[in-house]
């Protein structure tokens, strides 16, 4: 494995259940600085469930998790999320510029006011993902794509070291797709990067590599994934998914 | 013209539909954005109970109104992480309960009372002196607390799931919002009853949500929309002679839905003239 700049999640042996139901079993990973890793795996494999223990929202039922060394409520700070897509309220009068602003809450917690300091935050954050133009507009009247991308200006107004993202191609049009990724890859030069997708041939070509998890998780800290773990992961013919490809390499060929 | 404002009760009702305006105006809002507003109808319900403990045990009724109101906003604000039940049903019961025991508690208090049906329909033209005195103070309490919180408040309505992510503490807010409910229904069991008070939390902020994009203006316009509403309302029930809180509730209603119907001619005609424009240009 190609080591990289320092850790920056180290997590030993999490196990999460709800009740007597076991979604995480036995995950030990390191991620390295500037990583950018693809987690892919079917539906109910503990996906998002691995974000949120990540994030310090869900508890483990065992298990460590430290983020650039520090236990998770230290760390919080450094991390950004971009949480699955869910309808936003419609009808809901807040402008863009506001839903990121939002972001900021943790640097004044309960009863302070925003400053100049936030202000320039979220227009730099909005910036960033070439969404300025639109920072007076209400958010329920941009389109999904737009939306996404605001709800990455509200990840990134904190400046984080870390960027968690759940599907976040999920509604976007394929035509802007190719955009979308290369801004990510553009962050990846200044932060580590885990990407839940579907999608897995926009994984193959713009992440570093990929990790299979169903319950249990397959990193070798590579692109390729063997097909022993991709049919473990699924439960199915690899051909189904892999376009009828042989074999399932995401690396060039 | 003027001279109904001659008389002492039509002043203070008056003022009592100004200050059920403001509070409806910001609460209503929320109640509208936060979609809880049958949790707000279980709240008042509730509520009716206090009314009646008030009798039985022969003290200000608005005070132990104020117990029965902010307890059913608690414990529905609890139930919802800690009990195991759907959270209609829990508004359900309470909304039931509520009035039960406000019956059963009239029922056993002595001698004759008791003008119920007041608290069922509003008594806008009986408020007191008195009354006014505490409505003005909630209302300042809760115009300071929505002052102070601003920024929590909008982060819940507008997105509880990543206050959490956030680390706000949301279930707090999320409680202090349902108080602050409590209290304006409180407020408005007065002039309106605890059978109307939904309308006037739902109704000046949806009107108020055809014109204005974001939050603050949405607050304010509504404020304005509710005076225009209470005073019309008012006005109207003091010269058919009508009931006054259902006079208020049924001029809002009928004003609600022609601004809805002016409103969306009004955007029909500009989205045409847009095309037209776009076509002769072509």
């Amino acid at each position: 494995m190609e080591e990289n700049g320092d850790v920056a999640i180290s997590i030993k042996d999490l196990w999460v259940s709800y009740g007597d139901h076991v979604v995480l079993k036995k995950i030990d990973l390191n991620v390295h600085e500037k990583d950018f890793i693809g987690i892919i795996g079917p539906n109910g494999g503990g996906k998002s469930t691995l974000l949120k223990a990540i994030l310090g929202l869900i508890k483990p039922s065992r298990g460590s998790i430290s983020i650039f060394g520090r236990p998770i409520r230290e760390a919080k700070r450094y991390i950004g999320y971009v949480p699955q897509r869910k309808e936003i309220p419609r009808n809901f009068p807040i402008t863009v510029f506001e839903v990121v602003r939002l972001g900021r809450y943790p640097r004044k917690g309960i009863g302070k006011r925003f400053d100049e300091d936030d202000n320039k935050a979220s227009l730099q954050a909005l910036e960033r993902v070439n969404m300025l133009e639109y920072r007076d507009t209400e958010i329920s009247n941009l389109s999904g794509g737009q939306q996404q991308r605001v709800f990455i200006a509200r990840a990134l107004v904190n400046d984080p070291k870390l960027l968690l993202l759940d599907e976040p191609n999920i509604g976007i049009d394929l035509t802007v797709q190719n955009d979308f990724y290369e801004m990510l890859k553009r962050f990846n030069e200044r932060m580590t990067i885990i990407m839940i997708s579907h999608d897995v041939t926009a994984i193959s070509s713009y992440v570093k590599t990929v990790a299979c998890l169903n319950k249990e998780l397959h990193y070798h800290g590579t692109k390729a994934i063997n097909k022993e773990d991709f049919e473990k992961v699924y439960n199915c013919p690899v051909e189904l998914i892999a376009h009828g490809q042989p074999h399932w390499v995401l690396e060039e060929h | 013209m003027f001279e109904f404002l001659g008389y002492e009760f039509m002043r203070n009702a008056f003022m009592a539909g100004a200050l059920t305006s403001i509070i409806c105006g910001t609460i209503g809002v929320y109640v509208v954005l936060k979609r809880i507003v049958f949790i707000s109808g279980g709240i008042a319900h509730f509520s009716f109970g206090g009314i009646g403990f008030g009798y039985l045990i022969n003290f200000n009724p608005m005070v132990t109104t104020l117990i029965f109101s902010l307890g059913a906003a608690v414990s529905i604000g609890l139930s919802k992480k800690k009990v195991n039940m759907q959270e209609d049903t829990t508004i359900g019961i309470l909304w039931a309960i509520g009035m039960a025991l406000g019956i059963v508690f009239v029922g056993l208090s002595k001698g004759y009372a008791i003008d119920l049906f007041s608290y069922l329909f509003g008594s806008i033209l009986a408020v007191s002196r008195q009354d006014l005195y505490m409505m003005v103070t909630l209302c300042a309490l809760i115009m300071i607390t929505v002052t102070i919180f601003y920024k929590e408040l909008l982060l819940v309505t507008f997105d509880e799931e990543y206050g959490n992510v956030l680390g706000a503490p949301t279930n707090g807010i999320y409680i202090m919002l349902l108080c602050l409910v409590a209290l304006s229904i409180v407020v408005m069991i007065k002039v309106v009853g605890v059978i109307l008070v939904i309308a006037l939390l739902t109704i000046p902020a949806s009107t108020s949500r055809l014109f204005s994009n974001n939050l603050k203006k949405m607050i304010l316009f509504s404020i304005l929309v509710g005076l225009v509403f209470t005073s019309g309302g008012l006005l109207i029930s003091y010269y058919a002679n009508l009931a006054s809180g259902a006079t208020i509730v049924i001029f809002s209603g009928v004003m609600f839905f022609i601004t809805m119907m002016v409103k969306s001619v009004l955007d029909k005609r500009k989205r045409n003239r847009a095309l037209n424009a776009m076509i002769q240009k072509q």
